[in-house]
């Protein structure tokens, strides 16, 4: 199992490395965007798809791991690599406290109490003004690419590498590194365990699984892809600020979630796909038929509300559930 | 003893609002066993309607008529086209529904009237009463906003406990069968529950923006506010919404107050969890425990 998604990471490895050779700078960016968003979306998927807890508090988890990334950027000098494992640590630490709460909770409630976080995170950088910067936020300095890994790029690939393309290049690799572990948490015992919380949870804990501790673990590990997408983000805008994580980022992801097909990691990489290349192409046509740009920014919130509410309406078994009939058509095939 | 004052009569008149919101949650919780979480951009946009007419030359109070009928109508609206398809299935695919929901209604507000801040009127007086040399923190539309929803909580009361429909209504919703069975026409019930739910929520958009700023994303700290007060008071009492809305709004507002603004969201945030965890059943359960 291990060797197949090793396989499969090393064929995305060669797909993101011509795909990014042959993008111009713009493009490149929105493939960074397309990678944080894929990174979020995929740790959602492990949470609402396989545990079946939903979480609006995703945008909230992003930002600390925006700001920890700010504020370490700023104090140490370290490798940008080991400050985003730092993002993801403090981010993971948050997740735990949260998930302790959530664990308890189900439907409705814990869709308002994620809610109410991701209400009241943009707060705190506003009351901490002095060291969060308040309402302009935290400029994110991108540090300076190492020597000898330029030197390398321009060796294989005969052009400098710009900072742009080398945090693309880290996003990705981050990417395929986050789905991999994923990929193998959840076909292992932990996702068995997640999958039998959701589906049947006093059967679970009668066959001796910890229905707390289970559901916590699947939090802390979304929390944790969270931090790592807010760590990127905040790389890619050079900026953690409060605007930034507004409520309506936490609902794309869940509505990036339910448009790639819930509970599965490529429908998360299809829905981040969707959630950075369709707002040009929506907004362009707005703007063709006369729209101001203004307006014309709302037509791709729009399509993805609509197309997330038809999903729910037209899978008559449900969404957990129709997926799962097709995953045991798979296996009895 | 002044501060302390004002702040407890800022947080009665916020609570009066958030009471409202609350009690438009209750009523569509016990009605379908669905937190509207797009009851907030629902009421944006008849907020908006009555901010298009007041602009265009109409009064305060035609405006205000308005928003509320046309809450009523977008309320029946969504549960009959919407709503209603989900009835009975898994609860993630209602909570999700109605995430949908809010992400369409909210660009659509935003698109039809835009992103900008624009100011809303309000027909009373915004500064506060004088009682001998000092100003106090009551405003005539303060004790406008607790009339306003002091008489909606008391219609509720009328309307379920003393008439025939109100009857049915609470029977549509107690158990679906059995009033089936009795004649009752379910489907056309919760159609008005939720137009009723949506009216109170749109009074609750009208109060909040009266002498402030509409912006599309005005209420959305108000969801949340609502959502905790209705939690507070236990999903299922609409009594408990209005005191859980009161409670709320003279704790956020001592909040404000004494440590600062920015910490408000943050605070009905504790706030929740706090209830949530110790007494999931809200602070007026009944005897029958609620699984959480």
């Amino acid at each position: 199992m291990l060797r197949g998604h090793l396989l499969g990471a090393l064929a995305a490895l060669v797909v993101v490395v011509l795909v990014l050779e042959n993008s111009g700078p713009f493009l490149t960016a929105q493939f960074t965007t397309m990678a944080y968003l894929a990174i979020a979306a995929g740790g959602l998927t492990v949470l609402t798809g396989l545990n079946g807890q939903l979480s609006l508090g995703h945008g909230a988890l992003m930002a600390v791991g925006a700001y920890s990334t700010a504020l370490l950027l700023k104090s140490a000098v370290l490798p940008l690599p080991v400050i985003l494992l730092l993002a993801m640590v403090i981010t993971l630490a948050v997740g735990a406290l949260v998930g302790v709460a959530a664990a308890r909770l189900h439907g409705p409630y814990l869709a308002g109490a994620t809610l109410a976080l991701a209400v009241a995170v943009p707060g705190i950088p506003l009351f901490f003004g002095e060291a969060l910067g308040g309402e302009q936020g935290l400029p994110v300095r991108m540090p300076d690419i190492p020597g000898p890994l330029a030197d390398a790029a321009y060796f294989v690939t005969g052009q400098d590498l710009t900072s742009i393309r080398y945090l693309a290049y880290l996003s990705w690799l981050t990417v395929v590194l986050v789905f991999v572990l994923l990929a193998n948490l959840s076909r292992g015992r932990v996702g068995r365990d997640w999958r039998a919380v959701r589906d049947q949870d006093v059967a679970a804990e009668l066959a001796g699984i910890d229905l707390g501790r289970t559901r916590v673990r699947a939090f802390v590990v979304s929390a944790g892809c969270a931090g790592l997408a807010g760590a990127l983000m905040a790389l890619s805008a050079r900026l953690a600020a409060p605007s930034g994580f507004a409520l309506t980022l936490s609902l794309l992801l869940v509505s990036a979630v339910v448009l790639g097909g819930l509970g599965s990691l490529t429908g998360a990489l299809a829905g981040a796909a969707l959630l950075t290349f369709l707002p040009p192409l929506v907004t362009g046509a707005g703007t063709d038929l006369g729209l101001s740009d203004v307006r014309a920014a709302q037509l791709a919130p729009l399509s993805y509300g609509l197309v997330t509410v038809l999903i729910v309406l037209l899978a008559p078994a449900g969404l957990a559930g129709g997926l799962r009939k097709l995953i045991h058509r798979r296996r009895t095939s | 003893m002044q501060q302390l004052l004002t702040t407890a009569l800022t947080g009665l008149t916020l609570g009066a609002v958030y009471a409202a919101f609350a009690l438009a949650l209750v009523l569509i919780w016990r009605a379908t066993r669905i937190v509207n979480f797009a009851q907030a951009p629902m009421a944006v946009i008849t907020t908006y309607l009555a901010l298009v007419l007041i602009d265009a030359g109409w009064s305060y109070w035609a405006g205000f008529a308005v928003a509320l009928v046309s809450g009523l109508v977008l309320g029946a609206l969504v549960e009959r086209f919407v709503v209603r398809f989900v009835d009975g299935k898994a609860e993630l695919n209602a909570v999700i529904l109605t995430l949908g929901l809010f992400i369409v209604l909210h660009a659509l507000a935003a698109l039809v009237f835009g992103s900008r801040y624009r100011s809303f009127p309000a027909p009373f007086g915004l500064t506060g009463f004088r009682v001998g040399d000092t100003t106090i923190a009551l405003t005539g539309f303060g004790v406008f906003t607790i009339a306003a929803v002091g008489v909606v909580l008391i219609g509720l009361v009328v309307l379920f406990r003393g008439t025939d429909l109100g009857l049915r209504m609470r029977a549509a919703a107690f158990d679906r069968e059995v009033a089936r069975l009795l004649g009752v026409r379910v489907g056309r019930m919760l159609t008005l529950g939720w137009a009723l739910a949506a009216l109170t929520g749109s009074l609750s958009g009208l109060l909040i923006a009266g002498g402030g700023l509409v912006h599309p994303s005005y209420l959305d700290g108000v969801v949340v506010y609502g959502f905790v007060a209705a939690v507070l008071g236990g999903l299922d009492s609409p009594a408990g919404a209005v005191v859980g809305g009161v409670v709320l709004g003279l704790s956020l507002s001592l909040v404000s107050g004494y440590v600062g603004a920015e910490l408000v969201p943050l605070a009905a945030l504790v706030l929740l969890m706090v209830v949530l965890l110790l007494k999931p059943g809200g602070l007026f359960a009944g005897v029958r425990e609620r699984r959480v």
